[in-house]
């Protein structure tokens, strides 16, 4: 199933364990995050998120997690060829 | 019924002693005296459905050791000096992390390659420092065949019981050595297991110390997830707690008195001919056995001479000795070292007993003629006519 | 020809190199394994990753957390033992295989994961690696390598590349860097991989296939260390660093076979795969041999 198919319904940062290495900003082919005065993630452009999970893998420190639905042209798709 | 009398080696004795005391895991390196006891285990163990490995230095086979013990499974090694020398670190660990196990050092003449195929009790306070940091340890001494069997038997227990390394301090002497013995039979070995939950990990009562203050070892691989370090830890969860003073201090007190607190039960010193001596001869090991002829032919000429002889060398049998001061004008230390006990003697005397000491590192034993040598200058040096 | 695999796992048995088919979990499922998230590693280190992809290697095979024990040496990859909820073990420096070596043939059924640190494997562990990898026995060996010993602050390893600064070796070093992947199958091992942090799912298959492979199976992590490593040499941000390693690093397929690896290209995926017989699985038969001879 291509990225472009899901919808991320949830990004979350545990700012209490983030290290605000900057990994997540850098690696995010879609420019969700910006980052505040301290260098900690901000998820600015949620929509944008294609769910490529580039972020959450690539976290050191376990804080991010995507939770993700089928975009509805794809679950529609889903639906109709099962 | 009684075993028949068997012509044993004592090195032979070690192994059988630790298989009867139910270890099933040997993992050393060959080093002369010692490596019988891995020639011997290598064929036993795996008839017993233990497990023998020749590991590629002594620093895996005591890694190794660990290993299997952290398992549960009873482990021993055996080495000489310069391989005992190579084990100090992880014997630390095992001290630190409080794994059971038994290293056996056959010792020989050293320092360093020294003279492999000879005794010598060089490597006794080794046993007590050899490894960095403040630690305890338990160490024994065999003087017999029969004795490398039953104190390897009693490291074992020890071991289990106070979850310590123990150390056997063999030589090349009693190691090489062949006795007619009748060895103990399986049901009159008494064999301890170390003190395992008796609850579900979840519960915290798991974690208590047993009766004796000692913690509970559940094996790698079982549901208690245990984790094993050897940095500074918190006794109850075995987390690192370098952070806390007060968990090091309290980690450092604990292990000394998990071994000192218990120290009249673990001490065990064998004493012939002491309720009116005048004279004692403090000697162990091989040195022993010359000792005790040395004392036969003093009371064969009326001459009232008694014999300590610890089983147990570290902790050092400070008790006897004291006791031993009250009575003794004198004490003969004969070791093949240059006073390594000798100055143990001297400090659990504190001056009330002369202690003469006497030391050979030539990798010749000790004759029973040189110990009567030193009675007899000691008794005329008193006075006494013949 | 049979493939010598854990009988338990069998059904994510590899058929020759082909790896097993992960499914890649969410941080709640992963901090299910962790006795605590929260980590002493440097912002940035990819420690938090590889450890990561190995929980995520686990669960995708479903092995019993119960039944898995992790050995590791000293370092900064070795403080793994704190944070993964297994039954965990903090050896001395460099020992970690040996103590494993123990560990495994005490009690062979249990999972024997071994973490080590570049420094702790191939400088000090060197000997242990290469015996353990001559006897085959059935433990998974990872190496978190960052070419840098990071815990100590940042001297040069054995995997240090010439001309990379440490402190140890101000002047620019001197001495050639290990292919250590090479070294474990020299030595013996029927499992030898290399993967990246940056490559993370391919890095979770190469750790599955480790784990399912019976025999000992050895994988190099390329980690990044930004504060010690990158620091010294060609910067320290570890967005760069992870970069490097996917402009770096090439498909075995596609890599000078019997090539050695170089600092800025080296060969990813199964370098290599063999059969032999197992340690564990051989002492076995020789207990029945010897059980049988003593009954006679």
């Amino acid at each position: 199933m291509s990225p472009a198919r899901r919808t991320a319904t949830a990004i979350t940062v545990d700012l209490t364990l983030c290290k605000a290495c900057g990994i997540c900003r850098a690696l995010c082919p879609r420019d969700v995050f910006d980052t505040d005065e301290r260098g900690y993630p901000i998820v600015a452009r949620p929509a944008d998120c294609t769910v490529c999970f580039a972020c959450e893998w690539h976290c050191p420190d376990l804080a991010i997690e995507i939770t993700y639905a089928d975009a509805p042209r794809a679950a529609k798709a889903k639906a109709g060829g099962a | 019924m009684p075993q028949p009398r068997r012509l044993i080696q004592g090195n032979e004795a070690c192994a059988e002693g630790a298989i009867a005391a139910g270890a099933r895991f040997f993992a050393g390196y060959p080093i002369t005296p010692s490596t019988e006891i891995a020639e011997v285990l290598a064929v036993r163990l795996p008839q017993v459905g233990g497990h023998f490995m020749q590991m590629e230095d002594e620093i895996a086979s005591i890694a190794a050791v660990i290993g299997a013990s952290l398992a549960g499974i009873k482990a021993l090694t055996a080495t000489s000096g310069p391989g005992f020398s190579l084990m100090q670190e992880n014997i630390g660990y095992a001290a630190m992390a409080q794994v059971p196990c038994v290293i056996i050092d056959v010792m020989r003449g050293g320092p360093s390659t020294g003279l492999p195929t000879e005794p010598s009790q060089g490597d006794v306070m080794q046993a007590r420092w050899g490894t960095h940091g403040e630690h305890s340890i338990i160490a024994l001494v065999p003087s017999s065949v029969r004795e490398c069997f039953t104190l390897t038997v009693e490291a074992f227990n020890l071991a289990e019981r106070f979850r310590s390394p123990v150390i056997v301090l063999s030589d090349a002497c009693v190691g090489h050595m062949r006795e007619a013995v009748e060895l103990p039979t399986p049901d009159e070995v008494e064999v301890l297991e170390r003190p395992q939950p008796g609850c579900d990990p979840d519960d915290a009562a798991c974690r208590t110390p047993s009766a004796d203050g000692i913690f509970p070892l559940p094996a790698l691989g079982s549901a208690f997830a245990v984790h094993v370090t050897g940095l500074v830890y918190n006794l109850h969860s075995g987390a690192p707690a370098t952070g806390d003073p007060n968990v090091a201090e309290g980690l450092g007190h604990y292990m000394r008195e998990k071994i000192y607190h218990h120290r009249d039960e673990i001490v065990r010193v064998e004493e012939l001919e002491m309720e009116d001596a005048e004279v004692a001869i403090f000697a162990y090991g091989s040195v022993a056995r010359s000792a005790k002829a040395a004392m036969k032919w003093a009371r064969a000429q009326g001459v009232k001479v008694g014999l300590i002889r610890p089983l147990t060398i570290w902790p050092f049998p400070t008790a006897a000795v004291e006791h031993m001061a009250e009575q003794v004008r004198t004490v003969i230390v004969p070791e093949m070292n240059l006073k390594q006990m000798s100055w143990e003697v001297q400090a659990a005397v504190a001056g009330r007993t002369r202690v003469v000491d006497y030391g050979r590192v030539d990798g010749k034993l000790i004759q029973p003629q040189e110990i009567e040598d030193l009675i007899k200058r000691e008794f005329h040096y008193h006075h006494w006519e013949a | 020809m049979t493939a010598l695999v854990d009988e338990g796992l069998l059904e994510h048995a590899p058929d020759d190199v082909r790896l097993p088919k992960v499914t890649l979990h969410g941080t709640s499922e992963i901090r299910d394994h962790l006795r605590s998230p929260k980590t002493l590693w440097c912002p940035g280190c990819s420690n938090g990753i590889v450890t990561r992809a190995l929980i995520d290697a686990i669960l995708s095979l479903k092995l019993d957390p119960r039944r898995t024990c992790i050995v590791a040496g000293i370092g900064c990859a070795g403080r793994i033992t704190s944070y993964l909820d297994y039954s965990t073990v903090h050896t001395t420096h460099g020992r970690a295989l040996a103590v494993a070596t123990g560990a495994k043939a005490a009690d062979p059924s249990m999972h024997v994961i071994v973490v080590m640190g570049d420094g702790d494997c191939a400088a000090i562990g060197g000997n242990h690696l290469i015996h353990a990898a001559r006897r085959n026995i059935d433990l998974t060996a990872i190496v978190f390598n960052n070419s840098i010993y990071g815990m100590t602050g940042g001297q040069m390893s054995p995997t240090t590349f010439e001309g990379d600064n440490s402190t140890t070796s101000p002047y620019g070093n001197i001495e050639q860097a290990f292919d250590i992947c090479e070294l474990a199958r020299a030595a013996g091992a029927t499992f030898v991989a290399r993967g990246t942090s940056w490559a993370y799912k391919q890095l979770v298959e190469l750790f599955a296939g480790a784990i399912v492979h019976k025999g000992f199976a050895f994988v190099e992590a390329q980690a990044i260390c930004p504060t010690y490593y990158g620091r010294q040499n060609r910067g320290a941000d570890p967005t760069e660093m992870l970069r490097r390693q996917r402009d770096r690093s090439v498909p075995v397929a596609k890599y000078e076979p019997g090539a050695p690896r170089h600092h800025d290209s080296y060969p990813v995926g199964v370098l290599h795969h063999a059969e032999r017989v197992e340690y564990t699985a051989a002492y076995a038969a020789l207990q029945q041999r010897a059980s049988k001879a003593a009954g006679e």
